[in-house]
C-alpha cells in the first residue's frame, strides 16, 4: 500500500531574463524564484490497483514519482510504501519496485539485450532459478525470443520498449512505475504493451502507477485517475466521473484542465 | 557586418550568463600560469646564464598566454561545425545565401573574441599587480604595445584560418577525431604553447620561426615583452601576413571542392 | 566475505560488458587510443628540449625527470580508465542517468564506476611505460624487492589519489553543474606539475604537496628511494599513506548524494 500525506516539495530556480544588459546585471546579482512542485499532496493507493497519474507538463508528476521511488526527499509530509519510507532506506526499498522511464533507456546500447539482463541479474542479486523462470515467462508474454540476441541500438522503438519493461520486471517488483511507457510507439506496439501490463497486473497483482499524456493508455489500463496541476491534487476518481456527455476522453481532459485553469 | 556584431553580442551575453563557468575558467588559467611560472623558475634558479629570455619577460609571456588562451588554442574548435559536417546537417548551411567559408571564419573570430574579452581582463589586471618578477610587466613601450595589438589580431586570424583548414579537411576524411588530435597536438608544440620558442636549440628555433605555427601566439607575446628587435619584428609581421594569405586561400580552394563534392554526392 | 565476492563479481561483469561494447567499434577504439598517445606526446619533447639547455634540475637528470613524469602519467591514466564514470559524472547527472542508478539496489559508487571504463587511455599508458623504461634504464636502477614494492605502491597510491580527485569533481556536480572546470587545476594541473620532481619547486610547494594534496607522496619520495638517494626505507610506504586523501573525497561524495536526494536535478 502506498500512502502520501501532506507532501510538499519546492525548488529554487534562477531567473534569467533576455538581453545583454540583463545578462550583465545577472552576472553580479542573481534572483531566484521558488517553485512549488508539490503542494500538500495526499493520496492512498492499494495493492494491486492500477492508477493513472495525469496532468500537464510541469504539474508535479515526475516529482511525485521521484519521491515514491526514493530519488527525492520531500520537504515535509509523510510517505509510506508497503511500510517503508522510500528515501530513508533506499536500497531495501528499490529492491521491491520497478521503474520504466519511457524517454530513457536502461539497456546497454551496443551489446545484445540479454547481456543487459544478465547484468541486471547481478545488480538485483536474483537467484539463478528465479531469473530463468521469470525470463522465460517474460519472453513468452512479450514475444522477446527474437529480440534478446540483438543489440539494443538495432531494435525499433516498440521492440526496445518491450525489452525495457521486461528489464524492469526481472526482479519481480510488487510495484511498477511507468513514466510515459507508450511515448512514440506505433499502434501495434502500444496495444502489445498495454495488453502485457494488464496481464502482469492480473497474474501477479502488481500495483501499477502510470503517468502518461496518452488518454487511450488511461482508458485501456486504469480505473482510477489522479489529476495533478500546479503541485496540487485536483481530482481523484474513476474514469467515468470525468466522462460527461459525449466527446472524446481527450476533449474531456482538456476541458478539465481548462476548468482548473492549469 | 551587422549580423556578425549581433552574433558577437549574443555570444557575450551567453558567456555572462554562465558566470560560474567564467570564474572557473579564470581561476583555472591563473593556477595554470602559476604552475608554468614555478616550473620556469626551477630552471631559472638552476642556471641563469643559459636561460634564453629575461625572467620577467618569461612571466609576462606566460600571463599573456593565459589571458588570451581562447584566442589561440586550436583544441577549442567548434564542435558544432564538426557535427554538422559528420551528420550531414551541413546541407542546410549550403542552402543559405552566404559564403560558407566566410561565415564560419567570422563566426569563429567572434566566438573567440567574445570569450577572450570576458576572461582576459581579470587575469591581466591581477597579474599586473603581482610582485615582479612573478607578475606581468608593463609593455616595453607604446610602439611595442601597438605592435602587440596588431600582431595579436594577425595571430588570431592565422589561428582561425588554420582551424578552418582542419574543418574543411574533415570533408575529405573518415575520422575527423584523429585528424583533429594530430593537428592540435602539433600546433601546441610548434606554436610555443608548451615552451616558448626561444627555449628551443637555436638551429631548430630558426626553422620553427618560419613555420605558420610561429605566426600564431609567438609573435605578439614576444613583442610585448620586448624580446624581439625591430628587424625580427618586421620579418615576423611579413611572415604572419604571408601565412594568413596562403592558409586562407588554401582553405577557400579546398572549401570550393568540398562544396562541389557534397552537391555531387547529394549529402 | 560474501559481500566482497559479490562486489567483485558485479565489478568484473561491468568491465566485461564495457569491453564488449567497445569491441563493436574496433576502428574507433584504435584511433582514439592513438589519439591519446599523440595528445599527450607533445609534453615529452618539451621536457627534452629544456634539458638540452639545462643538464639537470635540483639534482635530477633528464632521465630521472622522465621517471617522475611517467609515474604521474601512469597514475593519472589508470585513474582515468577506472574512474571515468566520475570524470564524466556531469553528463550522468544532466541526462538523468543518476535517477536510474538510485532506483537500483546497489551502492551508487560501484554503479558509477561501472558505467564507463575508458580503455582508450591505453595509448597514454603505453607512452608512460616507454618513458618509465627509458628512465629506469638510463638511471642505472638496481632492482631490489623494496624498490619493486615502491613502484607497485606508488601506482596504487597514485591511482587512488587521482580517483579521489575525480570523485570530488563528481560530488561537486550534485551542487552545481556550472564552473567545475576549475577542478582541472587539480587533475590536469597535477599532470603539468608532475612533469618535474615535486621537490624541485621549493620548500613551501613540497610541504603543500606532502600534507595537503599528496602529489609528492605519489611521485617525489618513492622516486628518491628508487633512484637510490640516501632516504629512509619508510619512503616506500608513503604512496600508500597518500590514500588518506580518499576519505574526504568519499565523505564529500556521500554528502553530495544526500543533497541530490533532497533537491533533485
Amino acid at each position: 500500500m502506498i500512502t502520501m500525506e501532506h507532501v510538499c516539495k519546492s525548488y529554487k530556480i534562477a531567473k534569467r531574463n533576455a538581453g545583454f544588459g540583463e545578462a550583465c546585471k545577472a552576472f553580479f546579482h542573481r534572483e531566484y524564484e521558488v517553485i512549488h512542485a508539490l503542494d500538500d499532496v495526499s493520496f492512498t493507493i492499494n495493492n494491486g490497483e492500477m492508477v493513472g497519474y495525469i496532468g500537464p507538463n510541469g504539474a508535479g508528476k515526475s516529482s511525485t514519482i521521484k519521491i515514491l521511488t526514493g530519488i527525492l526527499t520531500p520537504d515535509s509530509g509523510t510517505v509510506l510504501v508497503d511500510g517503508r519510507i522510500p528515501y530513508k532506506n533506499r536500497i531495501k526499498h528499490v529492491k521491491e519496485i520497478g521503474v520504466v522511464f519511457g524517454q530513457r533507456s536502461q539497456l546497454w546500447w551496443d551489446v545484445p539485450v540479454i547481456d543487459s539482463f544478465e547484468l541486471l541479474k547481478d545488480i538485483y542479486s536474483i537467484p539463478d532459478k528465479q531469473y530463468k523462470q521469470t525470463l522465460e515467462e517474460l519472453t513468452e508474454l512479450l514475444e522477446l525470443a527474437e529480440l534478446l540476441r540483438s543489440p539494443a541500438r538495432q531494435l525499433s522503438l516498440g521492440q526496445r520498449m518491450k525489452c525495457e519493461i521486461a528489464a524492469s520486471l526481472l526482479h519481480h517488483p510488487h510495484i511498477l512505475f511507468l513514466d510515459e511507457p507508450t511515448i512514440g510507439l506505433d499502434a501495434v506496439s502500444k496495444l502489445a504493451v498495454r495488453d502485457f501490463i494488464l496481464k502482469q497486473n492480473k497474474a501477479h497483482g502488481t500495483t501499477v502507477i502510470l503517468t502518461t499524456h496518452d488518454m487511450q493508455d488511461i482508458e485501456a489500463l486504469t480505473d482510477r485517475i489522479i489529476l495533478i496541476g500546479k503541485g496540487k491534487i485536483l481530482m481523484d476518481g474513476t474514469l467515468d466521473s470525468i466522462k460527461n456527455g459525449n466527446g472524446s476522453i481527450d476533449e474531456n481532459i482538456a476541458s478539465l484542465y481548462h476548468t482548473y485553469n492549469i | 557586418m551587422k549580423k556578425y556584431l549581433a552574433f558577437f553580442r549574443l555570444r557575450s551575453a551567453m558567456g555572462l550568463q554562465y558566470r560560474a563557468a567564467a570564474l572557473a575558467g579564470i581561476a583555472t588559467q591563473f593556477a595554470w600560469g602559476f604552475i608554468e611560472i614555478m616550473a620556469m623558475h626551477v630552471f631559472y634558479t638552476e642556471n641563469t646564464d643559459t636561460f634564453p629570455m629575461d625572467f620577467p619577460a618569461t612571466t609576462s609571456y606566460i600571463w599573456l598566454q593565459q589571458a588570451f588562451l581562447v584566442l589561440f588554442s586550436t583544441w577549442m574548435m567548434e564542435n558544432e561545425i564538426f557535427d554538422s559536417i559528420v551528420n550531414g546537417n551541413i546541407i542546410y548551411e549550403l542552402c543559405r545565401p552566404v559564403n560558407i567559408y566566410n561565415m564560419w571564419f567570422s563566426r569563429s573570430i567572434a566566438d573567440r573574441l567574445s570569450r577572450a574579452v570576458l576572461r582576459c581582463f581579470p587575469i591581466l589586471i591581477i597579474s599586473l599587480f603581482l610582485p615582479l618578477p612573478y607578475g606581468l610587466s608593463a609593455p616595453a613601450g607604446l610602439q611595442y604595445f601597438l605592435l602587440f595589438l596588431i600582431t595579436l589580431a594577425l595571430g588570431l586570424a592565422v589561428t582561425v584560418s588554420f582551424c578552418m583548414l582542419v574543418y574543411v579537411l574533415t570533408f575529405f576524411t573518415i575520422s575527423p577525431q584523429g585528424l583533429r588530435i594530430l593537428f592540435t597536438s602539433s600546433v601546441e608544440f610548434f606554436a610555443g604553447a608548451i615552451i616558448p620558442l626561444p627555449f628551443f636549440p637555436e638551429n631548430i628555433q630558426k626553422i620553427m620561426e618560419l613555420l605558420p605555427f610561429a605566426s600564431m601566439q609567438n609573435v605578439a607575446l614576444r613583442i610585448y615583452s620586448g624580446s624581439m628587435d625591430n628587424t625580427q619584428i618586421q620579418k615576423a609581421v611579413i611572415l604572419q601576413l604571408a601565412w594568413l594569405v596562403i592558409i586562407t586561400l588554401t582553405g577557400k580552394i579546398l572549401c570550393y571542392f568540398a562544396e562541389k563534392k557534397i552537391t555531387i554526392q547529394g549529402g | 566475505m560474501k559481500k566482497i565476492y559479490r562486489f567483485f563479481k558485479l565489478y568484473s561483469h561491468y568491465i566485461s560488458i564495457n569491453a564488449r561494447c567497445m569491441m563493436q567499434y574496433k576502428t574507433s577504439f584504435f584511433l582514439s587510443s592513438a589519439g591519446q598517445f599523440l595528445g599527450s606526446f607533445n609534453v615529452f619533447p618539451g621536457i627534452f628540449f629544456m634539458f638540452q639547455r639545462f643538464p639537470s634540475i635540483h639534482g635530477f637528470t633528464y632521465s630521472e625527470v622522465l621517471l617522475c613524469f611517467s609515474f604521474i602519467l601512469l597514475e593519472f591514466s589508470l585513474a582515468e580508465i577506472f574512474a571515468r564514470g566520475f570524470d564524466t559524472f556531469s553528463g550522468i547527472v544532466r541526462n538523468g542517468e543518476f535517477d536510474r542508478i538510485l532506483v537500483r539496489p546497489q551502492n551508487e559508487i560501484i554503479q558509477v564506476l561501472g558505467s564507463k571504463f575508458e580503455l582508450t587511455r591505453i595509448g597514454k599508458i603505453l607512452q608512460a611505460v616507454v618513458m618509465f623504461i627509458y628512465g629506469i634504464k638510463k638511471s642505472n636502477v638496481i632492482w631490489t624487492f623494496p624498490k619493486i614494492s615502491a613502484v607497485i605502491f606508488t601506482l596504487i597510491g597514485g591511482t587512488v589519489v587521482f580517483t579521489a580527485l575525480f570523485m570530488i569533481y563528481a560530488a561537486l556536480c550534485f551542487f552545481t553543474l556550472d564552473g567545475l572546470e576549475f577542478m582541472n587545476i587539480f587533475t590536469d594541473g597535477a599532470k603539468e606539475f608532475g612533469k618535474y620532481p615535486a621537490g624541485a619547486y621549493g620548500k613551501k610547494t613540497l610541504l603543500f604537496t606532502t600534507f595537503f594534496i599528496p602529489y609528492a607522496l605519489i611521485q617525489y619520495y618513492p622516486v628518491l628511494y628508487i633512484l637510490g638517494h640516501d632516504v629512509p626505507f619508510t619512503y616506500i610506504f608513503l604512496p600508500l599513506a597518500a590514500c588518506w586523501f580518499f576519505i574526504p573525497a568519499f565523505l564529500l561524495w556521500k554528502y553530495g548524494v544526500r543533497h541530490y536526494k533532497s533537491s533533485g536535478s
